[in-house]
C-alpha cells in the first residue's frame, strides 16, 4: 500500500501529516519526495547514511573527432548544445540526459559522463521501526524528477509506504503521486487553500489515484473547503484544529503524536480508513495487523 | 532600467503571496507577475480582468502511428525516461519530448507533437497590470512557463514605462524557482521561525547566491518561536543578508484573504504597518544604487 501525502499549496502540513502518520503506523517506509526542500528528517532527527548519488548522463565531446557538423545541436530539444566557430559547447544543466546527441553524432565523437544532481539517503528509527528514505536535489539543480524516480526504486512492495510529496501540480508531483495507491491531500480552510486544493484534485483524478482530504488548521478560516469536498463527494479523512501547541511543536521539529498520544490513535484510524476505502475501490488491499473498525 | 524583485520562500505557506499582493497595492509604477504557475493564488486577491490570452506550449510529446509501427521495440529500449511501454503506448506524463524515439524508429512511425500545456494572461487590476498563468493539469515545464510570464511582464513594463516588476515566486529550489529568480535585481525570502522554515531558507539563499543575486529576508509569524527568529537573524547577519522586518502571527491575514483584499488595503493596523516598512526598505535597496549613479552623474556634469 503506497500512500502519497500531497497538496497544491505549500505549507499546509504535508510533512507534519506524513511524519506523524508514519510514526503512528510503525513498521512503515517513509519517503521524503520533496527533494527540493526535504524536511521530514528535521522531525525524525535520524542519522542518515548515503545510499547512492543520483546522476544523469550528459554528453562529453571528443574535440579531436568532432567535425563541427552541428547534428547534435540541431537534434537537442533542450537547447543544451551550442555550436561556436571552433567548438561545440555543452550546457549541462539544460541537458535531460536523453542520449540523443550520442546517437546522432556521425563521427562517434560524443561519449556520456555521469553528472551528479542529487543523492538518496536512508535512516532507521529504532523507536517506531520505520525506515526512512530521503532524496535531496543539489543546490542550483533544476531537475527534481530523476531524484524522485530513484527514490521510488527503494519501495518495498510488502510494506506500507508513506510518501511526502512536493507542493504544486507540476512534474515533480506527477512523478510522486502517479505511482501511488492512494493520495491524501492536505489543505487549509482558506481561499488560497481551496483554490490550490481544486487544482490538486484535478491532477490526482487525472492520474486515476483515489483521494481524500485532510483539513489542517481547522477553524482558522472559513467553510469553503468543506463545502467543496461535500459537493465533489471527496471524503474528509481528518481535521487537525488550529492549535498553538501543535504549531509550537512543529516549529521545534517535534512530531505532535509523540506529545499528544490521542493523535496516534487518530492517525492509526486514518490508516484503517484509507485501507477500507481502497479495498472498496479495488478489493486488493487489506490492513493486516490493524483493527478493522473506525 | 526596469528593476525586478522576486519574492520566494523555499518552504511553502510562509506568506509569499500575502506579501506580494500587498507590495502590488503599495507599488506605484509596477507590473506584477505571478510566477507560482502551478498553484497560482495572486488572482484571488487582485481579481484581474483578462485582456490577453496566450497559449503556452511545453515539451513536445511522442506520438506513435500504429499503422506504421511494427512493434520492433527499438523506441522502447532507446527511451531513457521509461515513457514507452512494451505495447508501444506513450506515457505522456513521463515523456520529456527528447525526440530519440522519433530518430531511432526504422519505420518513421513516431512523430513529435507540440502540445498546449497551459495559458498565460495579461490582465488589468486595480493595482496595475498583472501577468499570470495557468499550467495545464499535470503538465511539465513549469520553468518554461515562468520564463514566458516574465518575458511578457518585461515587455509590458518597457511599453508602459513601469520601473519595477514584482514577481511572486514558487516554493522549492528547482527549475521553476531558478526560472523565477535568474537575472532579477533582488530576491526577498519570506521565512518563518520553524525548523523547516530555517532549513529551507538556508537552501534557497544558497540557490540565490549560486546565481549571484542579492538576497534580503523577512521573518513572518516571528512570535511562533522567538528563539528560532533570533537564530534566523544571526544566520542572516553572518551571511551579510539584511533582515527587513519581523511580523507577528496575525489572523488578519486570513480575514483579508477571505475578503479578497490585500492586507494593506484591508487594515491599517500593525501588521500592515510592518509590511509597509518592509516595502520601503525594498524600494530603497532596489533604487538606491540608481539614485547614487544619478547624483554622481549630476555632480560630474556640474563640475
Amino acid at each position: 500500500m503506497k500512500i502519497a501525502i500531497a497538496s497544491g499549496k505549500g505549507g499546509t502540513g504535508k510533512t507534519t501529516v506524513a511524519v506523524n502518520f508514519a510514526l503512528a503506523i510503525g513498521d512503515a517506509q517513509l519517503f521524503d519526495c520533496d527533494v527540493e526542500e526535504p524536511n521530514c528528517n528535521l522531525f525524525l532527527g535520524l542519522d542518515l547514511e548515503k545510499q547512492e548519488d543520483v546522476s544523469i548522463a550528459v554528453p562529453e565531446i571528443n574535440t579531436e573527432k568532432c567535425s563541427l557538423c552541428g547534428s547534435c545541436v540541431e537534434f537537442c530539444h533542450y537547447n543544451a548544445i551550442a555550436k561556436l566557430p571552433r567548438s561545440v559547447m555543452i550546457f549541462p544543466k539544460l541537458c535531460h540526459g536523453c542520449g540523443g546527441c550520442h546517437i546522432v553524432c556521425p563521427e562517434n565523437a560524443i561519449s556520456e559522463i555521469k553528472r551528479p544532481i542529487g543523492m538518496i539517503e536512508k535512516g532507521v528509527d529504532p523507536g517506531s521501526g520505520i525506515s526512512f528514505f530521503q532524496g535531496t536535489l543539489g543546490i542550483g539543480e533544476p531537475m527534481a524528477t530523476p531524484v524522485i524516480r530513484r527514490l521510488q526504486a527503494h519501495m518495498d512492495e510488502n510494506k506500507v509506504a508513506v510518501v511526502d510529496s512536493p507542493p504544486g501540480t507540476a512534474c515533480p508531483v506527477i512523478a510522486t503521486v502517479g505511482e501511488m495507491d492512494y493520495c491524501v491531500l492536505v489543505t487549509e480552510p482558506t481561499p488560497f487553500g481551496l483554490n490550490d486544493l481544486i487544482l490538486a484534485v484535478n491532477v490526482v483524478r487525472q492520474l486515476e489515484v483515489p483521494l481524500g482530504v485532510i483539513i489542517n488548521r481547522h477553524g482558522s478560516g472559513d467553510d469553503s473547503v468543506e463545502e467543496y469536498c461535500y459537493s465533489e463527494n471527496i471524503p474528509i479523512l481528518m481535521k487537525i484544529p488550529y492549535d498553538r501547541e501543535i504549531a509550537v511543536l512543529y516549529s521545534e521539529g517535534i512530531p505532535f503524536v509523540q506529545r499528544m498520544p490521542q493523535w496516534k490513535e487518530k492517525f492509526r484510524s486514518l490508516y484503517e480508513k484509507i485501507c477500507f476505502i481502497s479495498s472498496e475501490n479495488t478489493s486488493q488491499y487489506s490492513c493486516s495487523g490493524v483493527r478493522n473498525q473506525w | 532600467m526596469v528593476k525586478q524583485l522576486t519574492v520566494i520562500s523555499g518552504k511553502g505557506g510562509t506568506g509569499k503571496t500575502t506579501f506580494t499582493s500587498s507590495f502590488a497595492a503599495l507599488a506605484e509604477n509596477a507590473v506584477i507577475a505571478d510566477c507560482d504557475v502551478d498553484a497560482a493564488d495572486m488572482h484571488l486577491i487582485l481579481q484581474p480582468e483578462i485582456s490577453e490570452i496566450h497559449n503556452f506550449f511545453g515539451l513536445d510529446v511522442a506520438s506513435i502511428n500504429k499503422e506504421l509501427c511494427t512493434a520492433c521495440g527499438i523506441c522502447v529500449s532507446s527511451c531513457r525516461f521509461d515513457a514507452i511501454d512494451s505495447n508501444q503506448v506513450v506515457d505522456t506524463y513521463k515523456c520529456e519530448g527528447c525526440g530519440v524515439c522519433e530518430h531511432v524508429c526504422p519505420e518513421d512511425a513516431v512523430s513529435m507533437i507540440a502540445k498546449k500545456a497551459g495559458e498565460y494572461y495579461c490582465s488589468n487590476t486595480r493595482f496595475g497590470p498583472l501577468v499570470h498563468a495557468k499550467l495545464g493539469i499535470g503538465e511539465e515545464a513549469s520553468g518554461k512557463l515562468v520564463s514566458d510570464v516574465r518575458r511578457r511582464a518585461s515587455e509590458l513594463a518597457e511599453q508602459s514605462g513601469k520601473d519595477l516588476i514584482v514577481i511572486d515566486g514558487p516554493p522549492g529550489t528547482g527549475c521553476a524557482v531558478i526560472a523565477a529568480i535568474t537575472g532579477t535585481d533582488l530576491v526577498l525570502v519570506v521565512t518563518e521561525p520553524t525548523k523547516s522554515g530555517v532549513h529551507d531558507l538556508e537552501r534557497v539563499v544558497q540557490v540565490a547566491q549560486h546565481f549571484r543575486i542579492p538576497v534580503a529576508v523577512c521573518i513572518n509569524k516571528y512570535d511562533i518561536n522567538k528563539r528560532l527568529s533570533v537564530s534566523i537573524c544571526e544566520y542572516c547577519k553572518d551571511n551579510n543578508i539584511p533582515v527587513l522586518g519581523m511580523l507577528p502571527y496575525d489572523n488578519i491575514v486570513i480575514e483579508a484573504m477571505i475578503a479578497g483584499s490585500s492586507v494593506v488595503e484591508y487594515s491599517g493596523a500593525k501588521f500592515s504597518e510592518g509590511i509597509r516598512s518592509v516595502w520601503n526598505s525594498l524600494v530603497s535597496i532596489l533604487f538606491q544604487e540608481e539614485k547614487e549613479d544619478i547624483i554622481r552623474l549630476i555632480q560630474k556634469s556640474e563640475k
